[in-house]
């Protein structure tokens, strides 16, 4: 039977319509699904984000009155604080888990890894479906906890994505909406470190003949080391939120001091999966820009094992410096005196990359395509938010910084506009190869600008508010603060103009039907996907590709 | 920094409105320097009134900015550079190197030792901020949802009260009041003493701050956190809530006045039979600890 459909099977029909999404083995197909969830979830991330500041645009509390009317049926002053909290909340775990993670991993993971690296598809098929089928549940599951109740006679959760008991237990939130945030987590995990297996056992195994692992494609290395992080990591967030929901609903106390618990067992936990799960989301970015540059600079990576084990490195680093997030708890002097040192450590693997990039641009024959443009502002937000990740890293610092504008403008720098861009740049890369179709630069450029402006102006006066020392998390600030949220409001409504300009320049690329081409890069282009058709055909490789030597 | 703040409120004609109105409140209150909370269009840190604040202030401001901003520019540099210098209509052929161990040896050596001149600074600041001098003055801190109370143990009177913000309605902006921080009973300490602080809560984790004095600490239930400042200026320092603790969190500002010993013990004197009979959360949290014992 098996021997049967392998030997036959161009002779029959893929299934078609809804029955080829839904129940779909295929990489790119499954890729395909991960993207255009992204997109979605992105929009409603951004949404929720763009109502945020559409409040702090002016002190006092204007507008979420109204929301939480619509949303909860309470236009109370205490159910609008509250909803702001709940938005604070899902606008975080929406673009963590439901944007950034399946843009880079589940969508151009699926799509160009088994391309990278001459691959048929994943090695998984069917986990492979199943994997992106978890995420929607998981994603419903989050919205449903809007409505139900949290706090006291409020609705959702509305501690922040860190879920720090005893706000998430019974102390802070004994209504359902937890339960279904840990629930929606769980299944997300889940998702997450089925796609990783995948990853790894395709890439360990299915490498075409030559395909060596130092002549990988850095956005497959990228990829593999992420993998890696998810399967380490994930496993103690669902130990934390198992041990939460035992809290809740079974009369545990692990973090419960009463019963001989602590809190700040939760937060070790929590970042210890959550300070590799900041490198998950860039680290695919990494790989993306760096193929991008070399592309369009006509020249070979720069210091293509340097980039490897830079890699690799921040990987292995990013899973002991986790209590940098937790300096100010009351960690004793040399707990922390050891975490500004290691976490100092990761700005040196970190220089090599930028370093490495620029040095791949310098003496090329530089294109400044649409994909190249954003990388290159890649390069450049992700060194501003770099930066400010070392003056974070002194805890003596961090006492004045800690929880205030400033961290939220550092991480923003690192993952609105770093990871973002990267998302970007792989779009615009790619897009032909995924439809077939030429996108019109023109508007892929007008996005860039639009975006790069709009969230600039967003994000650097919030350094100005958190060194004046604006908390985050509030929906309301002392009038001396308003200047500067003026300014980031504006940024974000031009974001949000920039986002219009996105989904038009689609648009208009499937309804003009521009033909691309096998491979509309020209020669920089050397990795294997542009020797395909663009699209690609449904199976790929069926005589596998011989790589006879890359010069690294 | 705080010519920083001024010098982008003179640049920006929009904002001089309200920044002028939030000066003269200011101004009524703590005479020309805004002291204790931010001023409009506020670029940098809020003025510093202890030593640790002042050295915080400095290592920020003085190492770390400038070398933060000259990195980033120095990539931008490049960036741009590298752009116009090897752009395809300059540099049709591109070169084929891909290695050169000098350079890749040097850009892992001087971030390293760029690092080690941040890290002299940084390990001297946090060992100030958590090796604590004798107290002279120890106040203990309780949060809860969502206010603070302020505990003044035996030797200081042996009172506690509870600490809320004002109503709007309330403010009295003629005599300082600021929409936000200002409460309806400050702490008071003592000038030039060196006050302890015991930080914990009864429900949720909150955290305090003041800004002025360069302290932060966590208020996690189950556990006593501690830390201290020695204030040397008068006036009324303000710091909110800094971790989410529900709706009110934007609502719970920690407000300490800072006054000459003889005043401080003026009020300790007021403050004991004011406060000895009033119930308070730190009774409650007091019991919580019992029970935790048990």
């Amino acid at each position: 039977m098996a021997t049967d459909a392998v030997a036959h099977h161009d002779d029959h029909a893929h299934p078609t319509g809804w029955r080829r999404y839904l129940f779909s083995t295929n990489h790119k197909d499954i890729g395909t699904l991960y993207l255009i969830f992204a997109v979605i979830a992105g929009l409603i991330g951004y949404s929720l984000s763009a109502m945020m500041r559409l409040e702090l645009m002016y002190p006092g509390i204007q507008i979420f009155p109204t929301i939480s009317a619509i949303l909860a049926g309470d236009g109370s002053i205490d159910a609008a604080k509250n909803m702001y909290n709940v938005f604070i909340t899902a606008h975080g775990v929406i673009m963590i888990f439901f944007m950034v993670m399946p843009a880079l991993i589940g969508g151009f993971g699926n799509w160009f890894v088994p391309l990278l690296i001459g691959a048929p598809d994943m090695a998984f098929p069917r986990m492979n479906n199943i994997s992106f089928w978890l995420l929607p549940a998981s994603f419903l599951l989050l919205i449903l906890s809007m409505f139900v109740e949290g706090a006291p006679d409020m609705h959702g959760f509305a501690g922040g994505w860190v879920l720090y008991p005893p706000f998430s237990s019974k102390v802070g939130t004994p209504g359902p909406a937890m339960d279904f945030i840990i629930l929606s987590l769980h299944i997300a995990g889940a998702s997450s470190i089925l796609g990783a297996i995948n990853f790894i056992t395709t890439i360990f195994n299915m490498r075409a003949p030559g395909m060596t692992m130092h002549r990988m494609p850095l956005f497959a290395w990228s990829v593999l080391v992420t993998a890696f992080l998810l399967v380490l990591a994930l496993p103690v967030l669902a130990g934390a939120l198992t041990m939460l929901l035992t809290d809740r609903n079974f009369g545990t106390t692990f973090f419960d001091p009463a019963g001989g618990g602590d809190p700040l067992l939760f937060q070790h936990l929590f970042w210890f999966f959550g300070h590799p799960e900041v490198y998950i989301l860039i680290l695919p970015g990494f790989g993306i820009v760096s193929q991008i540059v070399s592309t369009f600079s006509r020249k070979p990576v720069f210091g293509y094992l340097g980039m490897v084990y830079a890699m690799v490195a921040i990987g292995a680093v990013g899973f002991v410096v986790w209590a940098h997030h937790m300096f100010t708890v009351g960690l004793s002097l040399n707990t922390q005196r050891y975490f500004v040192f290691a976490t100092m450590v990761i700005a040196v693997p970190t220089g090599v990359k930028i370093f490495s990039w620029i040095a791949t641009m310098w003496g090329g024959s530089i294109s400044m395509r649409a994909p190249m443009l954003w990388a290159i502002g890649f390069i450049f937000v992700f060194t501003v938010g770099g930066v400010t990740g070392v003056v974070l890293a002194n805890a003596g610092v961090d006492r004045a910084l800690h929880e205030t504008y400033y961290v939220v403008a550092h991480f923003h720098y690192t993952m609105s506009l770093g990871a973002v861009f990267s998302i970007f740049a792989g779009f615009y890369y790619w897009f032909p190869k995924m439809t077939g179709y030429m996108y019109d630069e023109r508007l892929a450029k007008l996005h860039f600008w639009l975006l790069f402006v709009g969230i600039n102006v967003t994000f650097f006066p919030q350094h100005f508010l958190g060194l004046a020392g604006m908390p985050r998390r509030y929906i309301d600030y002392p009038d001396a603060y308003w200047q500067w949220n003026f300014v980031s409001s504006i940024g974000a409504y031009i974001a949000g103009v920039a986002t219009l300009v996105f989904l038009y320049t689609v648009y208009e690329a499937f309804a003009r039907k521009r033909v691309a081409g096998d491979n509309p890069w020209g020669v920089g282009a050397t990795t294997l996907e542009w020797t395909l058709p663009s699209p690609p055909p449904f199976h790929q490789y069926e005589t596998l590709p011989r790589i006879v030597g890359y010069e690294h | 920094m705080k010519q920083g703040g001024r010098f982008a409120q003179r640049r920006i004609a929009i904002w001089a409105a309200s920044a002028a109105a939030s000066a003269l409140s200011a101004a009524a209150a703590w005479g020309d320097e805004p002291y204790g909370h931010a001023e409009p269009g506020q670029i940098g840190f809020q003025a510093p009134v202890t030593d640790l604040a002042r050295y915080l202030q400095w290592f920020h401001n003085d190492i770390l900015v400038p070398v933060t901003v000259a990195i980033s520019l120095f990539v931008l540099a490049l960036l741009v550079y590298v752009v116009w210098r090897f752009h395809e209509k300059v540099n049709p052929t591109p070169s084929r190197t891909t290695h050169n161990a000098a350079l890749e040896v040097a850009w892992t050596i001087l971030p390293v030792i760029v690092l080690l001149f941040i890290a002299v600074p940084s390990f001297r600041l946090l060992t100030m901020q958590l090796t604590l001098p004798p107290p002279d003055v120890t106040v203990k801190v309780t949060a809860s949802q969502w206010h603070w109370n302020y505990g003044y143990p035996k030797d200081e009177g042996n009172f506690a009260f509870d600490s809320f913000i004002k109503d709007d309605k309330d403010l009295k902006p003629e005599n300082g009041d600021i929409r936000l921080l200002s409460v309806d009973n400050e702490a008071v300490v003592p000038i030039n003493k060196v006050v302890r602080l015991e930080i914990t809560s009864i429900d949720v984790i909150h955290s305090f701050v003041v800004q002025s004095f360069g302290v932060r600490v966590d208020a996690v239930p189950g556990r006593l956190n501690e830390t201290w400042f020695k204030a040397d200026r008068e006036g009324i320092y303000y710091g909110q809530c800094s971790k989410l603790c529900g709706q009110d969190h934007a609502f719970m500002p920690i407000a300490f006045r800072v006054v000459s010993q003889d005043k401080y013990e003026a009020w300790l004197t007021d403050a004991k039979k004011k406060f000895a009979a009033a119930p308070s959360a730190v009774r409650l949290a007091a019991s919580a600890d019992e029970a935790t014992r048990q």
